[in-house]
């Protein structure tokens, strides 16, 4: 191919690839946009978007599965025991509600929306809205506020709960007390009865003689001891620190919205 | 028509004032829609719909809001620059553009001066630009605005030899620099119109006119003296506020300067299409102003098709393509005229 050829061939594809280009052009002035206007028009949310958290607070048993779950500690969970006189009602899964839920605070300027606290949920009561839009102006507003009680009213279940604690630790001690001194009671009456007579030289046998009781003992003393322990690894007083009711802090914004 | 406004003003001096100023509603005017334009073509050849919110419907106060910031902006004139000559600079451009529109005909009774050597005076008044450009780019004393300044004074001096060469294609036809005396000798229907005159040689001439006057203009594919990418925006880096805003009226008043002309030089001007039908003095305007405004989006649509020329690619086309096909097409007419008239 010669320079001339090359020249003139030169010029023609530049004119019809303008053309080409004309074309392709002309035929997206006419296609339609792909923006969507947002405020006005939304993109729908995929099926399983994770967006913002929601608590149906009706189905909640307080048993702060999501709280441990969550990478961020965004969750937090205070519950107070109820008395066996309340009835809280049943879940929607038939579970019994046992708990008072006195705080469930989830802070959405922690929260990386991993999602993984709601698989762990017993009753399926935590889950992903299709709500994306809640900035605020101040980061405290953030800090959702899911339970149903009332500051007051959370202080008063605390309270309570304290005080059927109280009550049933007393009741405790007073029965071990009662047992301790029907045993103190029983064993001089057998005593007496059996080494009277050797009380000083069955002494060093003593410890022989002891051990025989002890295993009787110890579970009794013991057992008001392990249902306490039972009462402080429930969630109500599990970080061993008391409720504080200005903690709970109450959100401006429903949030159910 | 500038007889009859003095006639009716009843002062020489009045009445030249006030038609003078009559292009200039125009392209005030005609500068708002063409921004919106550019920015609705733009958009939707981007499959984007551009802007939508100013003015509720389909944002068509945009240039309004555009207009209105650029007037409230601060006027920056750095510490360093020639302060006179930056000064000077962004008027002259316009001065530039805007003399232009003496002599374009808008109607047959209406053109601004009905001089003999319209064309002529158009392509000379336009090389004023070129100074201004210049200035600016030296006075803003910025080593951007210069190189943009200096790309601007060759492309414009390269591209003004293939346009004037066209356009001379035109007047040996013709016979006459007046455009008034070119429009009216496209008078009739459409197919007398010089595009399709001495078959192709006329359409040629046209291509290559069309394409030299988007070099003048500084428009995409011939951007390179406002290269964003490279120069930041070339001879106006430094401009701001309302000086910016009279080098961007300057270019789309440019912009029109040369569609008008492209339409009165190829495609008969403010002749109507269909013969007598719709025609007159009034219709003149409409069709001028039709015809220019369609030769605006053919540019805006090539802005938005063509990637931007290399500084190297830009001189190859201007005098190894364009300047070689105007002189033939010089001769090839002149040869048409002396054997068949």
């Amino acid at each position: 191919m010669n320079s001339v050829s090359r020249y003139f061939r030169n010029i023609w594809k530049g004119i019809w690839t303008i053309l080409v280009g004309m074309k392709i052009t002309m035929r997206h002035l006419f296609t339609p946009a792909v923006t969507i206007q947002y405020p006005d028009a939304r993109m729908a949310i995929p099926e399983r978007g994770r967006n913002r958290l929601y608590v149906n607070m009706d189905d909640c048993i307080g048993c702060n599965q999501c709280g441990m779950a969550c990478p961020v500690d965004c969750i937090t969970i205070d519950t107070a025991k109820s008395l066996p006189t309340e009835d809280l009602g049943v879940t929607s899964t038939g579970q019994k509600k046992r708990l008072w839920v006195t705080k469930f605070d989830i802070d959405f300027a922690k929260c990386c929306y991993c999602g993984l606290c709601v698989p762990p949920c017993p009753t399926e009561c935590i889950y992903m809205t299709d709500v994306y839009e809640f900035s605020e102006y101040d980061r405290k507003n953030l800090v959702y506020n899911f339970t149903t009680l009332t500051p007051e009213e959370a202080e008063a279940k605390v309270a309570q709960a304290k005080e059927a604690d109280r009550e049933a630790a007393a009741k405790k001690a007073a029965a071990a007390a009662a047992q301790k001194a029907a045993q103190a009671q029983s064993q001089p009456v057998t005593q007496p009865a059996g080494s009277q007579p050797s009380a000083i030289q069955a002494q060093p046998s003593a410890p022989a003689q002891k051990s025989a009781p002890q295993p009787v003992t110890p579970p009794a003393a013991a057992k008001p001891e392990t249902q306490a322990a039972l009462v402080s690894q429930d969630p109500a007083s599990k970080d061993d620190k008391p409720v504080n009711p200005n903690e709970i802090k109450t959100n401006p914004k429903d949030p159910t919205d | 028509m500038h007889n009859f406004i003095t006639y009716y003003l009843g002062s020489g001096l009045l009445g030249s004032v006030v038609s003078s100023l009559l292009p200039f509603v125009w392209v005030m005017t005609y500068a708002l829609v063409a921004i919106y334009l550019e920015l609705k073509v733009s958009a939707h050849m981007q499959d984007r719909l551009g802007p939508m919110r100013t003015g509720r419907w389909h944002g068509w106060a945009q240039p309004l809001a555009d207009v209105t910031k650029l007037m409230q902006k601060e006027d920056t004139i750095p510490a360093a620059a020639d302060k006179a000559l930056y000064v000077l600079a962004p008027v002259l451009v316009f001065v530039g553009s805007y003399a232009a529109y003496a002599a374009i005909p808008f109607s047959p009774a209406y053109i601004g001066s009905n001089i003999n050597l319209g064309i002529f005076y158009i392509i000379a008044v336009s090389a004023i630009v070129v100074l201004g450009i210049l200035m600016a780019g030296w006075a803003s004393n910025n080593k951007w605005s210069l190189l943009g300044a200096m790309r601007t004074a060759a492309q414009l001096v390269s591209y003004e030899i293939p346009s004037s060469l066209a356009v001379l294609a035109v007047v040996m036809v013709v016979g006459s620099f007046n455009l008034n005396d070119v429009c009216a000798a496209q008078s009739g229907w459409f197919w007398n119109w010089f595009v399709f005159g001495k078959f192709p040689f006329l359409f040629i001439t046209f291509i290559i006119y069309f394409t030299a006057s988007l070099a003048e203009t500084n428009r995409a594919p011939f951007d390179i003296p406002e290269a964003e990418s490279e120069l930041v925006a070339g001879y106006h880096t430094e401009y701001s506020g309302m000086r910016f805003a009279v080098f961007f009226l300057a270019e789309y008043a440019n912009m029109f300067t040369v569609a008008a002309v492209a339409s009165v030089l190829f495609f008969g001007g403010w002749n109507s299409p269909f013969g007598t039908f719709m025609s007159g003095p009034i219709w003149g305007v409409f069709w001028l102003i039709s015809k220019g405004m369609a030769l605006v989006f053919v540019q805006m649509w090539l802005r938005w098709t063509l990637p931007r020329f290399r500084v190297d690619q830009l001189m190859y086309l201007s005098w190894k393509i364009l300047t070689p096909f105007a002189l033939f097409n010089i001769f090839a007419v002149g040869l048409w005229m002396v054997l068949r008239g």
